[in-house]
């Protein structure tokens, strides 16, 4: 561990600014909570509101994962872990029911996690409404005013132009009856998840906003009575573990339009083929074959 | 036979040990020294420290080698080794008025108080590359002189007397800190001021080109540019009284601004203001176009929906180390999300193809 930094990096006035700003985040859930982020030795985009919410909630003891697109070899995940041992010292896994935080982009675990355990989100654009209206000043004022037809609106439009609600990750939630929220980039399979045990946390850098759903939240995908939300992934089963339930990749495997389909979540993919389980093209599970 | 990916962390370091090779270059040229930087590359040096908000040529002129010269990435290293900079307290406003000057001119007036000094500049160089450099760098020693004793009152100080400038309200209100603080709008002038001066010199130049060829344009004459160095004082509770710590160059810009008057307000010009570290005076001249642009709304101006008077705009786009953050993270992977439109777009697709197959049978 690297002794000229504090414990993870950030020292203990800035982590108690952002612990304020993520305890206000869970006493009014979706609400994008602003807060003083500060500039860390990896790019704005990269995680920075992720890594310093991480670094506000670690304790020594702790075991920490980080994952990216669901997998903790991704070299981003590898990065922000690597940044972590050094800096906070503290033990990692990838094993998503081993570890305390899990910090995460673009993905949920497939596993359920529990209420002792907290999951940090990496948010690029925290505004759900951003891609609407390009201001701040005016989509602050939306949110205050529980303006959101121009949300509804959209999706309607979505519906006549192209039959079906047109985005497919980073699809906006309700939470609790009252803020719109962008649950960030994850694929829109991951919402019906957003109701878990554990505390979920995000944070966004670049954008200075914290904001947070504590255990059991009601988080409901926005949708319309003839047109529910769908969860939908890949029509196939993992390749490698034969999960049928996972969310998949696509992997082109040759330059004849040759592909096959694997769990995006490395660690669940993993524990299946170490338990016996064996995918279309797969190879039983020796240790270490991968 | 598809095994999961693996190996980030190994391309990782090979990585890193590839690029501080690179970084190198051939070994049979001498290596750059960190004071070669920082004598020979003044000017990179001082765009380092004003856009990374940290006054250190040492620190400035290491940056630019570890980052072999990308002055971005150099700026991006010095802020975040600022951030973790504890905070001892803050200083008295620098007296720019007391500047020990390197260079001074206004292009309002032909002579005044304290004397025009050209300083060294590349003004009035002709751009042709001069090919003695590339076998000897040796200079000729340059003309000195006396200066002047004393302070150089500002230039706007004599229109000022006359009541044909407007007149900036004191205050002695403590701002609100751009590094410590959410950015939250609307910004008073100090925040912007803040802003603008560690913000990117390409996004100000541009801005500042803008509101020069229509976009809220509002003429603009260099009433004073200077350059030289300021003392820095701190009070010391324990002393009573302010002591130096230390000095620095600055580049301070007023421009002189065409005003018709409102109906508050009498016809006189108006100010725009630049301040910025080092010798950087078309990062200064630019950030005093846009703060006077920014400031349409206080003189009662309209807004003509330009890009640079649009605060929201200019200060949410003009940080550097986000932009390329942001900009540079799409080379992430995003197979997840990218994932989820390939199946959205099979599936409509397929339908839009169902829903025209029987229409093609008739």
């Amino acid at each position: 561990m690297n002794q000229e930094y504090n414990f993870a990096y950030l020292d203990e006035q800035t982590k108690r600014m952002i612990r304020r700003a993520i305890l206000k985040g869970l006493a009014i859930p979706g609400y994008q909570v602003p807060f003083a982020s500060r500039e860390m030795p990896m790019p704005y985009g990269w995680g920075t509101g992720g890594v310093q919410v991480s670094a506000s909630v670690l304790t020594p003891e702790d075991t920490m994962k980080v994952i990216d697109q669901g997998a903790d070899d991704t070299t981003n995940a590898v990065s922000i872990r690597k940044f972590f041992e050094k800096t906070a010292g503290v033990a990692t896994s990838e094993e998503t029911a081993k570890a305390d935080v899990i910090q995460t982009r673009h993905r949920i675990p497939e596993e359920d996690l529990r209420e002792d355990q907290i999951l940090v989100y990496q948010v690029p654009i925290p505004e759900p409404l951003r891609f609407l209206e390009p201001r701040e000043t005016e989509t602050r004022k939306m949110h205050a005013l529980e303006e959101y037809g121009l949300m509804h609106v959209k999706l309607y439009e979505d519906i006549s132009k192209n039959g079906a609600i047109s985005t497919s990750y980073a699809y906006p939630v309700k939470v609790e009856g009252r803020y719109v929220m962008d649950p960030s980039p994850i694929p829109k399979f991951d919402n019906p998840k957003l109701e878990m045990a554990a505390i979920q946390l995000f944070g966004a850098g670049r954008e200075q906003r914290i904001y947070a759903l504590p255990p059991y939240t009601k988080v409901v995908s926005l949708d319309f009575e003839d047109y529910p939300f769908e969860a939908s992934k890949a029509d196939h089963a993992c390749d490698l573990c034969g999960s049928e339930t996972s969310y998949l990749d696509e992997v082109i495997m040759d330059d004849a339009g040759g592909r096959m389909f694997v769990c995006s979540d490395t660690d669940f993919c993993h524990s299946r083929r170490a338990a016996g389980h064996v995918g279309a093209q797969g190879v039983p599970f020796e240790e270490d074959a991968a | 036979m598809y095994v999961a990916v693996k190996g980030g962390e190994k391309a990782i370091d090979a990585a890193h040990a590839w690029l501080a090779e690179e970084r190198r270059g051939d070994v049979n040229v001498p290596e750059l020294s960190v004071e070669q930087i920082r004598e020979q590359m003044t000017l990179a040096v001082n765009r380092v420290m004003a856009e990374g908000s940290l006054y250190d040529p040492d620190l400035a002129a290491l940056a630019i080698k570890q980052s072999r010269g990308d002055l971005i990435e150099a700026i991006f290293l010095i802020r975040a080794y600022r951030t973790t900079l504890p905070r001892f307290g803050s200083t008295n406003p620098v007296d720019t008025e007391a500047m020990q000057c390197d260079r001074r001119i206004s292009a309002t007036f032909k002579d005044a108080p304290g004397g025009q000094i050209l300083g060294p500049t590349f003004d009035y160089t002709h751009r042709l590359l001069d090919f003695k450099l590339a076998a000897d760098g040796e200079a000729p020693e340059a003309p000195r002189r006396e200066t002047q004793a004393g302070p150089v009152p500002h230039i706007t100080d004599f229109l000022n007397k006359e009541g044909l400038i407007q007149t900036e309200a004191d205050s002695d209100e403590t701002p609100r800190d751009l590094t410590r603080e959410p950015l939250e709008l609307p910004a008073d002038r100090a925040l912007r001021l803040q802003s603008l001066t560690r913000g990117d010199e390409g996004f100000i130049l541009g801005m500042a080109y803008s509101t020069q060829r229509g976009y809220a344009r509002n003429h603009a004459f260099v009433g004073e540019l200077r350059i030289g160095t300021c003392a820095v004082e701190m009070d010391i509770p324990e002393l009573g009284f302010a002591v130096e710590i230390g000095e620095i160059e600055l580049t301070e810009c007023e421009t002189v601004n065409q005003f018709a008057g409102s109906k508050s307000e009498p016809p006189q010009f108006t100010r725009g203001y630049g301040l910025v570290f080092g010798q950087t005076e078309r990062k200064a001249i630019s950030m005093a176009l846009v703060d006077r642009a920014l400031r349409w709304k206080e003189m009662g101006e309209d807004n003509m929906g330009a890009p640079a008077q649009d605060e929201e705009f200019v200060l949410y786009h003009a940080d550097n180390i986000q932009a390329t953050g942001f900009l540079e993270h799409i080379k992430l992977p995003h197979y997840v999300d990218f994932q989820s439109e390939l199946e959205l777009v099979r599936k409509m697709r397929a339908e839009a193809q169902a829903q025209t197959m029987p229409e093609a049978a008739e």
